[in-house]
């Protein structure tokens, strides 16, 4: 037995070491290739807009960009708290609400019968078709905005959470019943927990909804005055011409987006590493 | 923690349990079980030992009240409490947020326990099944069998009166389930627990049981019943002896009785 082991001792090894480079190298890839790609691309822009004289109220390079960010930075970073203000807090009345109506859904069938069909006709009317009704009827300014990114943003948390509140292994919930759980622990201990991993799905779709929800909201605003978002200074600057700020603005924009996302998936990654298979490396 | 010195002969077993007459009708038209009886007396090991879909699980589903009986009764010596049931399915059933030692917590949480509280009954319970190195590792830490261990481990926390078991090692390997089956034994010799077993495998409830319940299919009802009368403790020689042998064939003949009873009415 020890023979043949000593035997195979070298090609395990072998195998072993070439599967640690193969594992070394992807986790350098998967840094080191987005960022090569965005810088290629930056770059390449800059080529672009220099070889061929295009003026920068046309097309600006990334240095007009970003000089114009920092010589801007004081109206657009209000403007930027104004757009995270609005998104950050559609979230949370997001997952306030979403979460919250999928436990009275999953508590009373009738419930859901009454009320499903109502999130629906929300979720499919597109935002901007119900935003200047909003816009009218109600007078405060931030509310609307609010408002609006909260239909767009609260539907994927309603829906992932109550898919999985209802997901829960029949096996388990046998169990809890011969152990006479209330429904309260059977809510808790065992419907929670199975729709965390639901819920986080959800959660990451609804956190670059809200921010759209916020945007979209804002150009059909228009006129903002003091406590203007960022699409309004992207709709501002576009009347007159100043291109530069518009990038400024759009750049601002789109970090917003991935680091809602990133907060999301890291969120994700803390509450789920442990146990979901989602959130498991195997080797494979 | 506590149990009695000895399982006593058969025959000599207080009653623990009584089905009589026990119908199962599902959605008016599907008979799954009619005028089923049977009397499990304490420290029983029975086999349901039937083919599939002859009611086996329907029988387990009744005796743990998650269903009542279209007609009949089952009734416990001296009631029943939460507690007093502990069951086993074919797969883990685990939660795979839970550790090992929360998993276990499990049927003392529902009745307000704290994980504090339970702490030694939890070691006793995974010390039964070799588990108390795991009691933090998460289900998918540990192979098939540890967490079918954990599973049983579970349902012997409360020290119930009754263990049901569906086909528990079903889905395990040979070696494993021949494992699974000598320490189920030692459990059994240790704890003089009553075990319901359901399996399609002959040689399991030889192996296993001091009753075989065989049961036919369409409508599901008890066939036979064959007693195996080899002494406990049983180990990897019983599995080899003539005995079990000619055991395995007495309950292989009555299982293909059963099955020639249903191929018998449904030709007619
Ligand atoms: N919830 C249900 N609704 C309708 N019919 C059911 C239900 N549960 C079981 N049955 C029917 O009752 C009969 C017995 O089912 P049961 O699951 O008890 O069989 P079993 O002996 O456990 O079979 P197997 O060995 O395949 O597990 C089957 O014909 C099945 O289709
Ligand atoms: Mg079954």
């Amino acid at each position: 037995m020890s023979t043949t082991d000593m035997n195979m001792a070298p090609v395990v090894d072998e195998e072993e070491l070439r599967y640690a480079r193969a594992q070394k190298r992807e986790k350098v890839a998967k840094w080191v290739l987005p960022v090569v790609v965005i810088a290629l691309a930056i770059f390449l822009w800059d080529r672009i807009v220099v070889w061929n004289n295009i003026p920068h109220y046309i097309l600006p390079g990334p240095g007009v960009v970003l000089e114009t960010l920092i010589k801007d930075w004081g109206m657009l970073s209000s403007a930027l708290m104004v757009t995270l203000k609005i998104t950050l807090a559609a979230l949370a009345v997001a997952v306030i609400g979403g979460v919250g109506l999928a436990i009275l859904f999953t508590q009373s069938r009738y419930f859901e019968m009454s009320f499903y069909p109502f999130a629906v006709i929300l979720q499919v009317t597109p935002v901007v078709s119900i935003a200047p009704l909003i816009f009218i009827y109600v007078d405060n300014r931030l509310a609307a905005l609010l408002l609006c990114a909260w239909i767009v943003a609260f539907f994927p948390i309603l829906s992932n959470t109550t898919l999985g509140l209802n997901s829960t292994d029949h096996n388990l919930r046998d169990l809890y019943k011969i152990y006479g759980a209330t429904r309260w622990q059977r809510l808790r201990y065992l419907q929670l927990p199975t729709a965390l991993p639901y819920f986080l799905g959800g959660l990451r779709i609804a956190g670059g909804l809200s921010l759209i929800g916020a945007v979209v909201a804002e150009y059909v605003a228009g006129t903002g005055g003091i406590g203007s978002g960022l699409a309004f200074r992207i709709l501002e600057a576009g009347y007159r011409l100043n291109i530069p700020r518009m990038f400024a603005a759009l750049l601002l924009i789109a970090a917003t987006g991935v680091v809602i996302f990133t907060a999301a998936s890291l969120l994700s990654h803390a509450l789920l590493h442990k146990w979901h298979e989602s959130a498991i490396k195997r080797e494979s | 923690m506590t149990p009695p010195t000895s399982i006593p002969p058969m025959g000599q077993r207080a009653k623990l349990l009584d089905m009589s007459n026990v119908d199962k009708v599902f959605n008016g038209n599907v008979v799954a079980l009619k005028d089923m009886n049977l009397t499990v007396n304490q420290g029983d090991f029975i086999s349901l030992l039937g083919p599939s879909g002859c009611g086996k699980s329907t029988a387990l589903r009744l005796i743990s009240g998650l269903m009542r009986p279209t007609s009949g009764h089952i009734t416990w010596d001296g009631g029943m409490k939460s507690g007093d049931l502990g069951v086993v399915f074919q797969e883990p059933t685990l939660m795979p947020w839970a550790t090992v030692e929360q998993n276990v917590w499990l049927p003392f949480r529902l009745r307000g326990k704290s994980l504090v509280q339970v702490q030694d009954e939890i070691m006793w319970a995974l010390n039964m099944v070799g588990l108390e190195k795991f009691q933090k590792s998460y289900p998918r830490e540990l192979s098939g069998g540890m967490k079918m261990r954990v599973s049983i481990a579970r349902a012997l926390v409360t020290e119930p009166r009754l263990i049901l078991m569906d086909e528990p090692f079903a889905a395990l390997d040979e070696i494993t389930r021949h494992k699974l089956n000598n320490d189920l034994l030692e459990l059994r010799e240790k704890l003089k627990c009553t075990v319901i077993f359901v399996t399609h495998s002959v040689f399991e409830s030889v192996f296993l049981s001091d009753r075989i319940v065989v049961m036919a299919a369409r409508p599901g009802r008890v066939s036979s019943e064959v007693t195996v009368d080899a002494p406990y403790p049983r180990t990897e020689e019983f599995r080899t002896s003539a005995d079990y042998a000619e055991l395995c064939r007495k309950a292989s003949d009555a299982l293909h009785a059963a099955m020639n009873e249903h191929g018998a009415r449904a030709s007619a």
